[in-house]
Protein backbone atom coordinates (compact mmCIF):
# COMPACT_ATOMS: atom_id res chain seq x y z
CA UNK A 1 0.00 0.00 0.00
CA UNK A 2 1.45 3.26 -1.06
CA UNK A 3 1.81 6.64 1.56
CA UNK A 4 -1.14 8.32 0.10
CA UNK A 5 -3.83 5.78 -0.17
CA UNK A 6 -2.50 4.78 3.76
CA UNK A 7 -3.21 8.46 4.49
CA UNK A 8 -6.72 7.89 2.93
CA UNK A 9 -7.60 5.01 4.21
CA UNK A 10 -6.57 6.97 8.00
CA UNK A 11 -8.96 10.24 7.30
CA UNK A 12 -11.26 7.68 5.90
CA UNK A 13 -10.99 5.72 9.16
CA UNK A 14 -11.11 9.59 11.01
CA UNK A 15 -14.21 10.35 9.17
CA UNK A 16 -16.50 7.03 10.41
CA UNK A 17 -14.95 7.87 13.88
CA UNK A 18 -16.55 10.98 14.02
CA UNK A 19 -19.74 9.87 12.76
CA UNK A 20 -19.21 6.49 14.96
CA UNK A 21 -19.43 7.80 18.58
CA UNK A 22 -16.99 10.33 20.37
CA UNK A 23 -14.47 8.29 22.38
CA UNK A 24 -14.63 5.59 20.17
CA UNK A 25 -11.79 6.36 17.70
CA UNK A 26 -11.14 3.83 14.70
CA UNK A 27 -7.87 5.26 13.39
CA UNK A 28 -6.32 3.53 16.53
CA UNK A 29 -7.88 0.25 15.57
CA UNK A 30 -7.03 0.64 12.06
CA UNK A 31 -3.20 1.50 12.89
CA UNK A 32 -2.53 -0.92 15.74
CA UNK A 33 -0.55 -3.75 14.78
CA UNK A 34 -1.53 -7.25 16.21
CA UNK A 35 1.11 -9.45 17.87
CA UNK A 36 0.93 -11.85 14.77
CA UNK A 37 1.63 -9.18 12.31
CA UNK A 38 4.97 -8.38 11.35
CA UNK A 39 7.08 -5.09 11.55
CA UNK A 40 6.39 -3.57 8.52
CA UNK A 41 8.64 -1.07 6.02
CA UNK A 42 5.35 1.38 5.71
CA UNK A 43 6.51 2.61 9.37
CA UNK A 44 9.48 3.98 10.20
CA UNK A 45 9.69 4.88 13.88
CA UNK A 46 11.92 8.03 15.24
CA UNK A 47 12.73 10.67 18.09
CA UNK A 48 12.58 14.26 17.46
CA UNK A 49 14.35 15.99 20.68
CA UNK A 50 14.20 19.29 21.35
CA UNK A 51 17.38 20.41 23.69
CA UNK A 52 16.13 23.88 24.48
CA UNK A 53 13.56 21.81 26.29
CA UNK A 54 15.73 18.99 27.23
CA UNK A 55 15.96 20.45 31.39
CA UNK A 56 19.30 19.02 33.65
CA UNK A 57 17.96 16.08 34.67
CA UNK A 58 18.46 12.40 33.71
CA UNK A 59 14.78 10.76 34.01
CA UNK A 60 15.77 9.49 30.51
CA UNK A 61 18.41 7.35 31.64
CA UNK A 62 16.90 5.91 34.81
CA UNK A 63 13.88 5.19 32.94
CA UNK A 64 15.88 3.22 29.95
CA UNK A 65 17.88 1.63 32.64
CA UNK A 66 14.95 0.40 34.56
CA UNK A 67 12.93 -0.32 31.63
CA UNK A 68 15.82 -2.62 29.96
CA UNK A 69 17.37 -3.48 33.15
CA UNK A 70 21.04 -2.61 32.39
CA UNK A 71 23.06 -2.10 35.01
CA UNK A 72 26.95 -0.96 35.52
CA UNK A 73 29.43 -1.75 38.10
CA UNK A 74 30.69 1.23 38.42
CA UNK A 75 33.21 0.79 36.00
CA UNK A 76 32.24 3.69 33.32
CA UNK A 77 34.98 2.48 30.68
CA UNK A 78 33.22 -0.67 30.35
CA UNK A 79 29.87 -0.03 31.96
CA UNK A 80 27.04 -0.26 29.25
CA UNK A 81 25.64 2.73 28.39
CA UNK A 82 21.94 2.31 26.49
CA UNK A 83 21.38 6.53 26.58
CA UNK A 84 23.24 9.10 28.18
CA UNK A 85 23.13 12.97 28.85
CA UNK A 86 26.01 14.56 26.96
CA UNK A 87 26.70 18.22 27.90
CA UNK A 88 27.84 21.08 25.45
CA UNK A 89 29.04 24.11 26.18
CA UNK A 90 30.19 27.07 23.87
CA UNK A 91 33.73 27.76 25.08
CA UNK A 92 33.58 31.36 24.17
CA UNK A 93 30.47 32.23 25.32
CA UNK A 94 29.81 29.83 28.09
CA UNK A 95 26.68 28.33 26.97
CA UNK A 96 25.67 25.12 28.39
CA UNK A 97 23.15 22.70 26.73
CA UNK A 98 22.53 19.07 27.55
CA UNK A 99 21.14 16.22 25.43
CA UNK A 100 20.27 12.52 25.65
CA UNK A 101 21.89 10.35 23.43
CA UNK A 102 21.62 7.17 22.50
CA UNK A 103 21.94 4.97 19.31
CA UNK A 104 20.47 7.29 16.16
CA UNK A 105 18.75 4.03 14.40
CA UNK A 106 19.77 5.02 10.84
CA UNK A 107 18.83 4.29 7.87
CA UNK A 108 22.07 3.09 6.59
CA UNK A 109 23.72 2.15 9.74
CA UNK A 110 27.54 1.41 9.68
CA UNK A 111 26.70 -1.37 12.46
CA UNK A 112 24.94 -3.66 10.10
CA UNK A 113 27.39 -3.26 7.15
CA UNK A 114 30.42 -4.35 9.51
CA UNK A 115 28.56 -7.18 11.30
CA UNK A 116 30.02 -10.50 10.12
CA UNK A 117 27.37 -13.14 11.16
CA UNK A 118 24.42 -11.03 10.34
CA UNK A 119 23.46 -10.04 14.02
CA UNK A 120 23.38 -6.46 13.65
CA UNK A 121 20.46 -5.94 11.23
CA UNK A 122 17.76 -3.58 10.85
CA UNK A 123 14.18 -4.52 11.33
CA UNK A 124 11.38 -3.28 8.48
CA UNK A 125 10.26 -0.43 10.60
CA UNK A 126 13.93 1.15 11.17
CA UNK A 127 14.53 -0.25 14.18
CA UNK A 128 18.47 -1.52 14.68
CA UNK A 129 18.63 -4.41 16.60
CA UNK A 130 20.74 -6.84 17.72
CA UNK A 131 20.39 -10.38 17.41
CA UNK A 132 22.18 -11.69 20.52
CA UNK A 133 21.70 -15.40 19.34
CA UNK A 134 23.94 -14.94 16.25
CA UNK A 135 26.39 -11.72 18.26
CA UNK A 136 29.27 -13.64 18.56
CA UNK A 137 30.97 -10.31 20.67
CA UNK A 138 33.77 -9.37 18.11
CA UNK A 139 32.98 -5.45 18.40
CA UNK A 140 32.84 -4.38 14.84
CA UNK A 141 29.91 -2.76 15.28
CA UNK A 142 31.11 -0.97 18.34
CA UNK A 143 34.12 0.45 16.42
CA UNK A 144 31.94 1.18 12.89
CA UNK A 145 29.06 3.17 15.31
CA UNK A 146 30.50 6.99 14.37
CA UNK A 147 28.29 7.87 17.75
CA UNK A 148 29.63 5.20 20.50
CA UNK A 149 26.11 3.96 20.81
CA UNK A 150 27.10 -0.04 21.16
CA UNK A 151 28.12 -1.49 24.57
CA UNK A 152 29.45 -4.93 25.11
CA UNK A 153 28.34 -7.00 27.94
CA UNK A 154 32.17 -8.41 29.46
CA UNK A 155 30.60 -9.80 32.78
CA UNK A 156 27.31 -12.48 33.10
CA UNK A 157 24.29 -11.05 34.18
CA UNK A 158 21.72 -11.69 36.14
CA UNK A 159 18.13 -10.65 36.90
CA UNK A 160 17.42 -9.56 32.97
CA UNK A 161 14.06 -8.03 32.43
CA UNK A 162 12.03 -10.86 30.39
CA UNK A 163 11.35 -8.87 27.48
CA UNK A 164 15.05 -7.94 27.65
CA UNK A 165 17.30 -10.56 27.29
CA UNK A 166 20.77 -9.67 27.66
CA UNK A 167 23.94 -12.21 28.22
CA UNK A 168 28.05 -12.11 28.66
CA UNK A 169 29.28 -11.51 25.64
CA UNK A 170 27.19 -9.77 23.50
CA UNK A 171 26.75 -6.50 22.07
CA UNK A 172 23.87 -4.11 22.78
CA UNK A 173 22.60 -1.10 22.60
CA UNK A 174 18.93 0.77 22.47
CA UNK A 175 16.47 -0.70 21.39
CA UNK A 176 14.24 2.03 20.96
CA UNK A 177 12.10 -0.18 23.65
CA UNK A 178 11.07 -2.68 20.68
CA UNK A 179 9.08 -4.76 23.07
CA UNK A 180 6.77 -1.17 24.10
CA UNK A 181 6.56 -0.78 20.95
CA UNK A 182 5.55 -3.84 19.62
CA UNK A 183 2.61 -3.61 22.24
CA UNK A 184 1.73 0.44 20.91
CA UNK A 185 3.59 2.17 23.51
CA UNK A 186 6.24 4.48 23.50
CA UNK A 187 9.62 3.87 24.60
CA UNK A 188 10.47 4.36 28.55
CA UNK A 189 12.53 7.44 27.81
CA UNK A 190 10.10 9.07 26.34
CA UNK A 191 7.46 8.79 28.74
CA UNK A 192 9.98 9.77 31.57
CA UNK A 193 10.55 12.84 30.05
CA UNK A 194 6.99 13.49 29.30
CA UNK A 195 5.89 12.73 32.90
CA UNK A 196 8.80 14.07 35.14
CA UNK A 197 11.28 15.91 32.71
CA UNK A 198 11.37 18.82 29.95
CA UNK A 199 8.84 17.42 28.01
CA UNK A 200 11.90 17.47 25.21
CA UNK A 201 11.25 14.23 23.50
CA UNK A 202 8.75 12.48 20.96
CA UNK A 203 8.20 9.41 19.90
CA UNK A 204 6.10 8.68 16.38
CA UNK A 205 6.05 7.01 12.90
CA UNK A 206 8.49 9.05 10.39
CA UNK A 207 6.40 8.31 7.73
CA UNK A 208 3.00 8.59 9.17
CA UNK A 209 1.99 12.30 7.71
CA UNK A 210 -0.91 12.85 10.62
CA UNK A 211 1.72 11.85 13.58
CA UNK A 212 3.22 14.75 15.58
CA UNK A 213 6.98 13.73 14.71
CA UNK A 214 5.99 14.14 11.21
CA UNK A 215 4.35 17.56 11.52
CA UNK A 216 7.11 19.24 13.55
CA UNK A 217 10.24 17.83 10.81
CA UNK A 218 7.87 18.95 8.00
CA UNK A 219 7.67 22.65 9.49
CA UNK A 220 10.17 23.18 12.06
CA UNK A 221 13.85 23.30 11.90
CA UNK A 222 15.52 19.93 12.91
CA UNK A 223 19.55 18.16 12.63
CA UNK A 224 20.99 15.07 12.38
CA UNK A 225 23.95 14.28 14.15
CA UNK A 226 26.76 13.58 11.93
CA UNK A 227 24.22 14.37 8.58
CA UNK A 228 27.55 14.81 7.08
CA UNK A 229 27.99 10.85 6.81
CA UNK A 230 24.01 10.72 4.97
CA UNK A 231 22.78 7.68 7.82
CA UNK A 232 19.69 9.12 7.29
CA UNK A 233 19.08 8.82 11.28
CA UNK A 234 15.81 7.74 12.50
CA UNK A 235 16.35 10.18 16.22
CA UNK A 236 16.53 14.08 15.40
CA UNK A 237 17.25 16.95 17.31
CA UNK A 238 16.25 20.12 17.61
CA UNK A 239 18.23 23.58 18.90
CA UNK A 240 21.49 22.20 18.85
CA UNK B 1 -8.47 -77.01 20.24
CA UNK B 2 -5.82 -77.86 22.36
CA UNK B 3 -3.09 -76.53 19.69
CA UNK B 4 -5.06 -73.53 19.61
CA UNK B 5 -4.70 -73.70 23.47
CA UNK B 6 -0.93 -74.29 23.93
CA UNK B 7 -0.59 -71.25 20.91
CA UNK B 8 -2.79 -68.71 23.20
CA UNK B 9 -0.39 -69.69 26.39
CA UNK B 10 3.10 -69.29 24.36
CA UNK B 11 1.85 -66.21 22.94
CA UNK B 12 0.80 -65.28 26.52
CA UNK B 13 3.94 -66.41 27.92
CA UNK B 14 5.87 -64.30 25.78
CA UNK B 15 3.70 -60.89 26.22
CA UNK B 16 4.38 -61.37 29.92
CA UNK B 17 7.89 -62.14 29.57
CA UNK B 18 8.66 -59.21 27.31
CA UNK B 19 6.63 -57.00 29.49
CA UNK B 20 8.79 -58.24 32.47
CA UNK B 21 12.48 -57.66 30.86
CA UNK B 22 10.66 -53.96 30.03
CA UNK B 23 10.30 -53.42 33.26
CA UNK B 24 13.42 -54.22 33.84
CA UNK B 25 15.61 -52.38 31.68
CA UNK B 26 13.67 -49.53 32.55
CA UNK B 27 14.59 -49.72 36.37
CA UNK B 28 18.04 -50.86 35.40
CA UNK B 29 18.49 -47.62 33.68
CA UNK B 30 17.71 -44.23 35.24
CA UNK B 31 15.20 -42.32 33.62
CA UNK B 32 15.27 -38.27 34.14
CA UNK B 33 12.56 -36.87 36.91
CA UNK B 34 10.84 -34.40 35.17
CA UNK B 35 8.34 -32.71 36.68
CA UNK B 36 5.73 -31.17 35.21
CA UNK B 37 3.13 -28.38 37.16
CA UNK B 38 0.59 -28.18 34.12
CA UNK B 39 1.32 -31.23 31.62
CA UNK B 40 -2.43 -31.17 30.02
CA UNK B 41 -2.76 -28.03 28.63
CA UNK B 42 0.67 -27.35 26.84
CA UNK B 43 0.92 -26.12 23.47
CA UNK B 44 1.31 -29.59 21.57
CA UNK B 45 0.89 -32.92 22.34
CA UNK B 46 3.57 -34.69 25.13
CA UNK B 47 5.41 -36.91 22.56
CA UNK B 48 5.74 -33.58 20.32
CA UNK B 49 6.75 -30.97 22.39
CA UNK B 50 9.95 -33.75 23.60
CA UNK B 51 10.95 -34.55 20.24
CA UNK B 52 10.38 -30.69 18.71
CA UNK B 53 10.39 -27.84 21.38
CA UNK B 54 13.91 -26.85 20.23
CA UNK B 55 12.78 -26.34 16.68
CA UNK B 56 9.63 -24.56 17.88
CA UNK B 57 11.54 -21.98 20.13
CA UNK B 58 13.81 -21.22 17.49
CA UNK B 59 11.45 -20.58 14.60
CA UNK B 60 9.65 -18.43 17.34
CA UNK B 61 12.81 -16.72 18.23
CA UNK B 62 13.91 -15.63 14.69
CA UNK B 63 10.17 -14.46 14.26
CA UNK B 64 9.97 -12.37 17.47
CA UNK B 65 12.98 -11.14 16.99
CA UNK B 66 13.57 -10.31 13.29
CA UNK B 67 9.95 -9.36 12.30
CA UNK B 68 8.33 -8.58 15.28
CA UNK B 69 5.86 -11.28 15.85
CA UNK B 70 5.01 -11.59 19.30
CA UNK B 71 2.47 -15.08 19.41
CA UNK B 72 2.58 -16.56 22.82
CA UNK B 73 1.94 -19.37 22.13
CA UNK B 74 5.89 -20.71 20.67
CA UNK B 75 6.95 -17.87 23.27
CA UNK B 76 10.12 -18.81 25.54
CA UNK B 77 7.79 -16.66 28.18
CA UNK B 78 5.09 -18.34 27.21
CA UNK B 79 7.30 -22.13 28.44
CA UNK B 80 8.44 -20.23 31.40
CA UNK B 81 5.35 -18.82 32.83
CA UNK B 82 3.54 -22.03 32.88
CA UNK B 83 6.23 -24.63 33.73
CA UNK B 84 8.12 -22.71 36.60
CA UNK B 85 8.26 -24.41 39.78
CA UNK B 86 5.77 -23.60 42.25
CA UNK B 87 8.60 -23.78 44.60
CA UNK B 88 11.56 -21.78 43.07
CA UNK B 89 9.52 -19.57 40.75
CA UNK B 90 12.18 -20.78 37.68
CA UNK B 91 12.96 -23.62 35.15
CA UNK B 92 16.37 -24.07 36.33
CA UNK B 93 17.69 -26.00 39.44
CA UNK B 94 17.81 -29.48 40.60
CA UNK B 95 14.03 -30.37 39.71
CA UNK B 96 13.88 -27.10 37.47
CA UNK B 97 11.76 -28.15 34.19
CA UNK B 98 14.14 -27.14 31.32
CA UNK B 99 17.06 -27.97 33.43
CA UNK B 100 16.39 -31.64 34.65
CA UNK B 101 16.03 -33.53 31.44
CA UNK B 102 18.43 -31.47 29.91
CA UNK B 103 21.36 -32.47 32.79
CA UNK B 104 20.04 -35.98 32.01
CA UNK B 105 20.66 -36.04 28.28
CA UNK B 106 23.31 -33.83 28.64
CA UNK B 107 22.72 -30.72 26.25
CA UNK B 108 23.42 -27.54 27.23
CA UNK B 109 21.45 -24.90 26.52
CA UNK B 110 21.98 -21.56 26.34
CA UNK B 111 18.67 -19.60 26.50
CA UNK B 112 19.44 -18.85 29.87
CA UNK B 113 22.59 -17.10 30.31
CA UNK B 114 20.36 -13.97 28.15
CA UNK B 115 16.65 -15.03 29.02
CA UNK B 116 15.32 -14.80 32.54
CA UNK B 117 14.47 -18.27 34.04
CA UNK B 118 11.96 -17.05 36.50
CA UNK B 119 7.92 -17.09 35.61
CA UNK B 120 6.88 -13.83 35.45
CA UNK B 121 3.06 -14.09 35.07
CA UNK B 122 1.78 -14.44 39.40
CA UNK B 123 0.34 -17.89 39.69
CA UNK B 124 -2.72 -18.45 41.85
CA UNK B 125 -1.73 -20.69 45.07
CA UNK B 126 -2.45 -24.05 45.59
CA UNK B 127 -5.75 -24.69 47.94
Amino acid sequence: MNPDRRQLLVWGAAAAAAALAPGLRLVELALARSPEEAASALQRWGLLIDITKCVDCDVCVTACREENGWTGHERPETDPQWIRKVGLRDKRTGYAQTLPFMCQHCEHPPCVDVCPTGASFKRDDGIVLVDKHTCIGCRYCVMACPYGARSFIHEAVSGQKADVPRGKGTVESCTLCVHRVDRGEIPACVEACNRDGGKAMVFGDLNDASSEIHRRLKREPSSQIRADLALNTGVRYQGL
Amino acid sequence: MMRIAVALLTVALAVAGFAAAEEKRARRVAVPVVKIENGEACVAPTAEMRRDHMNMLLRQRDRTLRQGIRETRFSLKNCVDCHASRETGSVLGKDGFCSSCHTYAAVSMDCFECHTPLRQKQVATRP
